[in-house]
Formats: C-alpha cells, sequence, structure tokens
C-alpha cells in the first residue's frame, strides 16, 4: 500500500522534472524558462523525495531498522534545502539578467527597465 | 549574549535532527551529543553576528516556527501545485504573455520580505526579479500578465494568488 | 521496488542531458546559469534516488552538501554577471 503511494509520487516527479527540462527548451526567453526551471524541477524533486519518505517510512515500519529513519530525515532537510535555495537563486539569475541587460523578449509590459530609464 | 546562545541552540538541534537514530539515549549516542555540544559551541561563536543580526528574538518563538511549517505544508503546496499545472500546459501549448509589473508589498521587516519573494517565486507563474530597497516593492515577473494589470502601476500582493491570503500569512509568521 | 528507483534514475539522467543542450546552445550567459542550474537540481534528486537504491545512507549527505554548494556557485556566477563582484 504504501510502496504503491511512493511509486505514484515519485512518477509524477519524474513527469514534472521532465515537463521542466523540456520548458528550458521550449520557451522563447531567460525569464519564461526560469519559471519552467524554479517551479517544475523543485516541485518535481519535492515528489520524488516524497516518495523516497514514504518508501522509507515503509522499511521503517516494516523492518524497524534506524538506517530508514536516516533516510528520511536526511532527505526531508535535503529538500528543505534545495527548495530555499532555488527559489533565492532563481531570484538571483532573474536580477543578474536584468542588470546586464538581457530584456524580457516577448514581453507586453516592463515596469522595472521604464524605472531604470528614469535613472 | 542572548544572541550567542540562541544560535548555539539553533546549531545543536540541526545537528540532533542529521545526527538521529544514531545510538540509545533516546535516538542519539552519547559521543554524538557531546561532539554536537562542542561543535555548536564553536558554531555559535564564529557566526552569532550573521545568524541573529537584531536583538529581536521573536522567530526563536516555537509557534512562530510551527506555523511557518503548517504554512508551507498546506498553502504553499497547494498554490505551488495550482502553479505547475499552470506552467505545464504552457510548456505544452506554448502560449506565454510575459511581462514585468509593480508589487506592493507592504511587509516591514526584510524577513517578511525574503519570505513573500521566495512564495513569489514558486507560486502562480511569477518570479521575482528586483527589489526597490526603500519602498520594499517587488518587481515581479509573470508568465502571463492578465488584461486587467497591464495598465495598473503598481499591484497589490495578494492579487497575485488566488486561492490563500499568502501576504496575510506571512505576516503573521514573520512580524 | 528497486526496478522503480533504477528506471526513476535512469529518467533524471536522460533529463540532465536534454538540459545539457540548453547549456550548450544557450545564447546568452543567464541562459547557460538557468541550464546549470536544473542540472544541478536534477542531480540532487537522483542522489536521492540512488541512496534509497542502494541503501546507502551517506549519499543523502552528499545530496544535501551538493545542493547548498550549487547554490552558493549560482551566487557567485549571478553576482558576477550582474557586474557586482
Amino acid at each position: 500500500m504504501i510502496t504503491t503511494a511512493a511509486l505514484i509520487c515519485i512518477v509524477i516527479g519524474v513527469i514534472f522534472n521532465a515537463l521542466g527540462a523540456i520548458g528550458i527548451l521550449r520557451f522563447p526567453d531567460v525569464y519564461t524558462r526560469l519559471h519552467a526551471e524554479t517551479k517544475m524541477t523543485t516541485f518535481g524533486t519535492i515528489f520524488v523525495s516524497l516518495g523516497v519518505i514514504l518508501y522509507a517510512a515503509g522499511m521503517l515500519t516494516g523492518t524497524g531498522d534506524a538506517q530508514y529513519l536516516t533516510l528520511g530525515i536526511h532527505t526531508a532537510i535535503a529538500v528543505i534545502a534545495l527548495a530555499f535555495t532555488n527559489a533565492t537563486g532563481s531570484h538571483a539569475i532573474a536580477r543578474a539578467a536584468h542588470r546586464s541587460g538581457v530584456k524580457p523578449d516577448p514581453a507586453v509590459v516592463d515596469r522595472l527597465s521604464e524605472v531604470k530609464r528614469r535613472d | 549574549m542572548i544572541r550567542l546562545l540562541a544560535t548555539m541552540v539553533a546549531a545543536f538541534v540541526a545537528y540532533l535532527l542529521l545526527t538521529a537514530g544514531s545510538g540509545d539515549i533516546l535516538l542519539w549516542s552519547g559521543p554524538e551529543l557531546v561532539a554536537g555540544a562542542i561543535i555548536a559551541i564553536i558554531v555559535g561563536i564564529t557566526s552569532y553576528r550573521i545568524f541573529c543580526r537584531s536583538e529581536n528574538l521573536r522567530m526563536a518563538n516555537p509557534l512562530r516556527i510551527l506555523l511557518l511549517l503548517v504554512y508551507a505544508a498546506i498553502p504553499l503546496l497547494i498554490e505551488m501545485a495550482r502553479a505547475n499545472i499552470d506552467v505545464a500546459i504552457r510548456v505544452i501549448t506554448g502560449r506565454v504573455h510575459p511581462g514585468i509589473i509593480r508589487v506592493r508589498t507592504g511587509m516591514k521587516t526584510d524577513l517578511g520580505l525574503l519570505l513573500l519573494a521566495n512564495s513569489i517565486t514558486l507560486t502562480p507563474g511569477t518570479l521575482s526579479v528586483d527589489v526597490d530597497e526603500e519602498s520594499r516593492d517587488l518587481y515581479v515577473h509573470l508568465i502571463n500578465v492578465p488584461e486587467a494589470l497591464r495598465t495598473e502601476k503598481s499591484v497589490d500582493s495578494r492579487e497575485l494568488f488566488t486561492f490563500f491570503n499568502i501576504p496575510g500569512w506571512i505576516r503573521r509568521i514573520a512580524e | 521496488m528497486n526496478d522503480i528507483f533504477y528506471a526513476a534514475i535512469l529518467a533524471l539522467l536522460l533529463l540532465i542531458l536534454v538540459a545539457g543542450i540548453r547549456l550548450v546552445i544557450g545564447p546568452t550567459v543567464p541562459d547557460r546559469v538557468v541550464a546549470l542550474d536544473t542540472i544541478n537540481t536534477l542531480m540532487v534528486g537522483s542522489m536521492i534516488l540512488l541512496a534509497a537504491y542502494l541503501g546507502q545512507t551517506i549519499f543523502v549527505d552528499v545530496a544535501i552538501v551538493y545542493a547548498l554548494l550549487s547554490f552558493l556557485g549560482t551566487l557567485a556566477i549571478s553576482k558576477y554577471i550582474g557586474g557586482e563582484l
């Protein structure tokens, strides 16, 4: 039962990761690619890790081996660190891209460039 | 002094989480506990100036940390799921109307602004690009700017989210 | 269950190759950084799966350190191309 849940989580995670990887190939400019990268791969990795945590929980109740407790806790810490650093890192990339002169293209509105031109 | 102590406790808790399941005093073995205490003291002395910048210790309140976990587990995850399905559809169809708009946040602290910027990046089709340090306004890149927002000079941060009042949650956690 | 882990690891490695295409052709430098960040995230995911597949918990510790170090690398490159370093 819990193995099936873990399996479903891992499959969902791999699908989202795949969409993220295809998204950075398909989208037209840096900012839209960042959307694909940050959201899809972070969400996919969260689901993959959730699958591993469920698997570890199932094995822990099945065998009582303390190794699986360590596996679950460490996976949770890894995924929390990943989610937090990914969001901050994509913010840094977007800011650096705008500062280095890569403008969003196509764009229907760009308030940040308007402010910079006024300065 | 209180900053030093708070940093040491935080480092010790992090060490305990990383070594859970190593022995039989509760979950930890004796040598691990001693080593963890020594490492926590060293880390505390070297990094308390960076870790606790202000004397204000409101984030040490366990209730706020619990609220942060609940926030990450329910509203943030649901908004993330909605955003991901939205972006997934756009990956397949390739229909985007991107643009950068200005968002009023109304946050009073840097930590609140950090949490809001990260939440915006992880949720519905939005990505924080830059921040106005004085007014604490964010410049947000939207993958699909709705018609109604294209002409407005600045947008309230609540309009970016659909199901939950995320800025309200963050204000309750960080301020 | 082990077969599932193996298949998932192979799928993630294939996706790393797909992201590598963007790393090679990316017209601007930020594009390449985005591709590199994607590769890092996928790598952390596959390391976690590898730990479960081989039953070696130590790989997850490697994944934690990898995630934090890749974040530092991304920040350093971003500061550099943004002209703040």
